[in-house]
């Protein structure tokens, strides 16, 4: 489905990201997985791509970052000769009620989830743009539609990046470039796992389907609009969230 | 400079989809050749690969007629 592709996925070590890097590695693409700051993480990523018989390689990059984003990029034009998908998943909470919340936290959270996705994407499109083809899928969350208390940094940067998906979708469809995004609802992560039991049945009590998403149900999405199946689509946000929001 | 001139209206014909003829030193990339500005961006990606340069995103928007496309690229031979 996908093989002779290359896809570059940032936050790849773990989670959400890893689980998306296996999915497009078994449909037949080669994987480049970017890392913030755990590099055991990320090689175990590339070690389980490469037993399905892809190529992987780990580049850590801090997404925020525009001097290592460009860097990373050409490392794997370099190594890889193209880019075929982007998944723009890097993202980080640093939760709080707004009153307490720091610049500093607002910050942070915006850097990575937010423009983290525009730097990537405007690396990315020169080695799209001359191909004429292109696939990028931004992970935002339902948060992003349906708000969240003590979350208005990650809220208001997951909320940007489904506008972000948007512009960049019109900007680039005339060159054979899609851009979706994909919109989590609660998924079986780390970064859920540290919920209390409490707050997992209030979670639960909101989903549908009755149950927690797994990164695999991300992916599959993921995998979906990467694919030429997903040809005609562009500008569109897909939930993946067992039915929580339906707006 | 005939043939630095030929391969700049190669890459304009194919990449704005214009008629060779219309393609004169004067002509203005947006206002003659009905350009817009991704059409622009594509056309100095293909240049750069053409011509082996790199031209910055300032170069760029100093470019305004096929004439300023084949200054710049003899200046910089």
């Amino acid at each position: 489905m996908l093989s002779g592709k290359v896809a570059m996925v940032t936050g790849g070590s773990r989670g959400i990201g890893r689980a998306v890097s296996l999915s497009l590695a078994e449909a037949g693409a080669d994987v480049a997985v970017i890392y913030a700051g755990n590099r055991d993480a990320a090689e175990e990523t590339a070690d389980k791509i490469r037993r399905v018989s892809r190529q992987a390689d780990i580049i850590q990059a801090d997404v925020s970052d525009a001097g290592q984003v460009d860097s990373a990029v050409k490392k794997i034009l370099e190594s890889f000769g193209r880019i075929d998908i982007l998944v723009n998943n890097a993202g980080i909470t640093r939760d709080n009620l707004m009153l307490r919340m720091k610049e500093e936290d607002w910050d942070r959270v915006v850097d990575t989830n937010l423009k983290g996705v525009f730097l990537c994407i405007k690396a990315v499109t020169r080695p799209m743009l001359k191909k004429r083809s292109g696939r990028i899928i931004n992970i935002s969350s339902v948060v992003g539609i349906s708000g969240n208390p003590g979350q208005a940094n990650y809220v208001a940067a997951k909320a940007g990046v489904i506008g972000l998906t948007k512009s960049a979708a019109k900007e680039l469809a005339s060159r054979g470039i899609t851009v979706n995004a994909v919109a989590p609802g609660f998924i079986e992560t780390d970064m859920t796992a540290q919920l209390g039991e409490e707050v997992r049945e209030e979670m639960m009590s909101q989903i549908p389907l009755a149950r927690l998403g797994k990164p695999e149900d991300v992916a599959g999405a993921v995998r979906f609009l990467a694919s030429d199946a997903a040809g005609y689509i562009t500008g569109q946000t897909l939930h993946v969230d067992g039915g929580m929001v339906t707006s | 400079m005939a043939d630095t001139l030929d391969r700049v209206k190669r890459i304009i014909v194919d990449r704005l989809g214009v008629d060779a003829s219309e393609v004169t030193l004067e002509a203005s990339i947006k206002d003659d050749l009905g350009a817009d500005s991704l059409d622009v961006m594509d056309m100095i990606l293909e240049l750069e690969d053409e011509f082996s340069m790199e031209i910055s995103d300032e170069e760029a928007e100093k470019i305004n007629t096929v004439q300023d496309i084949v200054t710049y690229i003899e200046s910089r031979a």
